[in-house]
């Protein structure tokens, strides 16, 4: 089965590829983010648990002492869940004010800060602490304000917000085509943190369309895996490595349970 | 005497005198003021003034709202008994039962205005309402219900010695009773959803193992289940409410007959629940757990360890459950409120566990257990909601006529 066909029907499936052997936790991802999505900085970003980030990077490591350590990163964005088995994606079902929506053209889940009453009920339906509440005001101190990005709204107190697959990329891209009278280039959407990366570790694109690297690239890999795919959030973004405790590291499992075999990477 | 408030207090009734009526309501307003003060630092400066976080998007202000909701409903099912099942003898108690109702539904939703992140977009949820969300149902039910209680109370303030000898009130007042089994059933009806829909919208988070059920339909067996806790501890706690009014005033308020009945039909339900509740209990931890790859164990480590569950179903479950059952236990007026304490306890408990503890597990096997204690400002608000039901009810017991047995068992 194809990795495209895990999802319903729609024109296009946007997803990512992370090459966990790939990425070195510089951050650039994260960073290219914040300024791409005018993504504020509290006035204090050591607590992690009230920061606001749309791409959080995790470091975990093998639990082994020195010289056997070894180190990794999981770069983790909202994984645009679809849900399986009669389920729906976990926050968009949840959402009392319908802030948050599914996508059914291109597999995006949305948010709209304008319309989030911040109840969080979203928060707490996410495993993957993919959705950030506005506890402060986000400053915006000495002019910096002018460097905001007219393309996405900046976020008010109160509000969850949450990466979007950096959607407005898509619109323009969307209004390019519709300009050019052709589809949509794998080059003209590509999200900020995909651009940034400078080992090449994320890959980003339709996986619905053959000629996309991610396609490709999945084809190749029957491996990736995702993110708590146990739990059937069926989400977007693929992961490889040839590593066994990382590949471990991506879910549950129970004390008897053996690793699926994986051929990743 | 100026301050003689005598002639507004019930026909052939005496209260205590005011001046102690006032130091009560002092430090009532004192608690309240707390509140104030904590409500204006969260709306003023945001939730950031809580112990919130991305974790724990949920802290005590939903446990509180869920125990007082589950508390509060006594209201409908005394409500349902008496007018719908025709059980008489509870008209003695169904006006206390209204009043906490009242107090219980219109305190959660006064927190929960503080609660969300933007308060003034409340009204979102009704005017974007998203059908498939269980909040958006609860979000109508216990506003619309919230509005039944009103009319149920309505009736009750209209009958105060001095406001019933307006002719017209009088008559409104009356004739409001008489259609009052029109306002229970539908109260009836509008509460037993949203009750399960509380208990739903834990249920339906099935990326979330703790909390995660399955069901039937569109309904997780949490659905079911906590519309029969809150059937089972909401008698429990209006006789307790009663009982401590008794305590206070040291008058007879309701004969030990009506009290022994509510304990009864408490018994029973939490007896009914607790069965179901095991079976739920041992599906979730033998099948549902095993699927997502973690196990029971798993569920109850650091804080949140395996004495909560001891405590929820033993302690605060089958111990009360055990005490309701037995005639001799329901016959000691101090048995009896030592079995609705824990009974209480135990929907509190219970309503904590499904709040807290879905959001303290880390579900990425890299993230770590986390711990959540409130802030003041959040005990001020909780606390708030204490002061507000006991001040609603003081009034209401020393000027209206809550309990109707009250004059012949105080002669």
């Amino acid at each position: 089965m194809a990795f495209a066909d895990k999802f319903g029907a729609g024109k296009h499936r946007f997803g990512m590829l992370i090459d966990l052997d790939k990425c070195t936790g510089c951050g650039a991802c994260t960073v290219a983010c914040m300024a791409e999505n005018n993504i504020g900085v509290n006035y204090d970003e050591t607590d992690k648990l009230r920061s606001i980030a749309w791409m959080r990077l995790y470091q975990v490591d093998n639990g082994k002492a020195f010289p056997e350590t070894e180190v990794a990163f999981f770069p983790r964005p909202c994984l645009h869940c679809e849900g399986e088995h009669g389920h729906h994606t976990p926050c968009v079902s949840v959402c009392p004010a319908t802030a948050t929506d599914y996508d059914e053209e291109t597999g995006i889940v949305s948010q709209i800060p304008t319309r989030c009453i911040g109840c969080r009920y979203c928060v707490a339906a996410c495993p993957y602490h993919a959705r950030s509440v506005n506890w402060f005001d986000v400053p915006w101190p000495g002019g910096m304000d002018r460097g905001l990005s007219p393309l996405v709204s900046p976020r008010m107190r109160g509000v969850v917000e949450k990466c979007t697959f950096c959607f407005h990329r898509y619109q323009q891209a969307k209004n390019k085509a519709f300009i050019d009278g052709g589809e949509i280039a794998e080059k003209d959407y590509q999200t900020a943190c995909t651009q940034a990366c400078p080992s090449g570790a994320i890959v980003f694109g339709d996986m619905r369309n053959p000629e996309h690297t991610i396609t490709k690239l999945l084809a190749a890999n029957p491996g990736a895996f995702r993110l708590l795919e146990r739990l059937g959030t069926n989400n977007k973004v693929f992961y490889l490595t040839k590593r066994d405790w990382v590949r471990r590291l991506a879910d549950n499992y129970l004390a008897h349970e053996k690793l699926p075999e994986v051929k990743a990477g | 005497m100026p301050m003689d408030d005598s002639r507004y207090w019930p026909q052939g009734t005496t209260r205590c005198k005011p001046i102690p009526f006032l130091i009560w309501m002092a430090f009532c307003l004192l608690l309240g003021g707390w509140a104030v003060h904590s409500a204006t630092l969260c709306l003023w400066k945001g939730l950031n003034q809580t112990a919130m976080n991305d974790f724990f998007a949920f802290g005590v202000w939903i446990v509180v709202d869920l125990a007082i909701i589950a508390l509060g409903a006594g209201a409908f099912f005394t409500g349902f008994m008496t007018y719908v099942l025709r059980r008489d003898e509870l008209k003695n108690i169904i006006n206390a039962a209204v009043i906490i109702g009242f107090i219980c539904y219109s305190g959660a939703i006064l927190m929960l205005g503080i609660d969300i992140g933007q308060p003034i977009r409340g009204w979102f949820g009704f005017w974007h309402a998203n059908v498939h969300s269980m909040l958006t149902e609860v979000m109508f039910c216990i506003t619309t219900y919230l509005i039944v209680l009103i009319i149920e109370f309505v009736p009750l303030v209209l009958e105060n010695r001095q406001i019933n000898k307006v002719p017209d009130l009088a008559f409104f007042a009356h004739h409001l009773h008489r259609i009052m089994i029109v306002f229970a059933a539908t109260g009836t009806f509008l509460s037993f959803f949203h009750q399960g829909s509380l208990g739903g919208m834990f249920g339906v988070l099935y990326a979330r193992p703790f909390a995660y059920r399955t069901g039937v339909a569109i309904w997780p067996w949490t659905f079911f289940l906590f519309i029969l806790s809150a059937i089972a501890s909401g008698p429990s706690f209006t006789t307790l409410m009663v009982m401590l009014t008794e305590k206070v005033s040291g008058r007879k308020l309701t004969t030990h007959k009506v009290k022994m009945m509510m304990g009864k039909v408490s018994g029973y339900l939490l007896t009914f629940y607790l069965i179901l509740k095991g079976a739920d209990t041992l599906y979730w931890a033998n099948v549902t757990l095993p699927k997502m790859g973690v196990s029971f164990w798993d569920m109850y480590q650091s804080s949140y360890g395996i004495y909560l569950v001891w405590l929820e179903l033993g302690l605060f479950g089958a111990v009360p459950a055990f005490l309701l059952l037995h005639r001799r236990v329901r016959e000691s007026y101090g048995l009896l409120a030592l079995a609705m304490i824990l009974n209480c306890l135990g929907a509190v408990t219970n309503r904590f566990v499904f709040t807290i503890q879905p959001l303290a597990i880390p579900v990425l096997p890299f993230e770590k257990w986390q711990f959540y204690w409130p802030t003041i400002p959040e005990w001020g608000i909780s606390f708030g909601v204490i002061a507000y039901g006991l001040i609603i009810f003081s009034l209401a017991y020393r000027y209206l006529p809550v309990f109707p047995q009250e004059v012949e068992l105080n002669k």
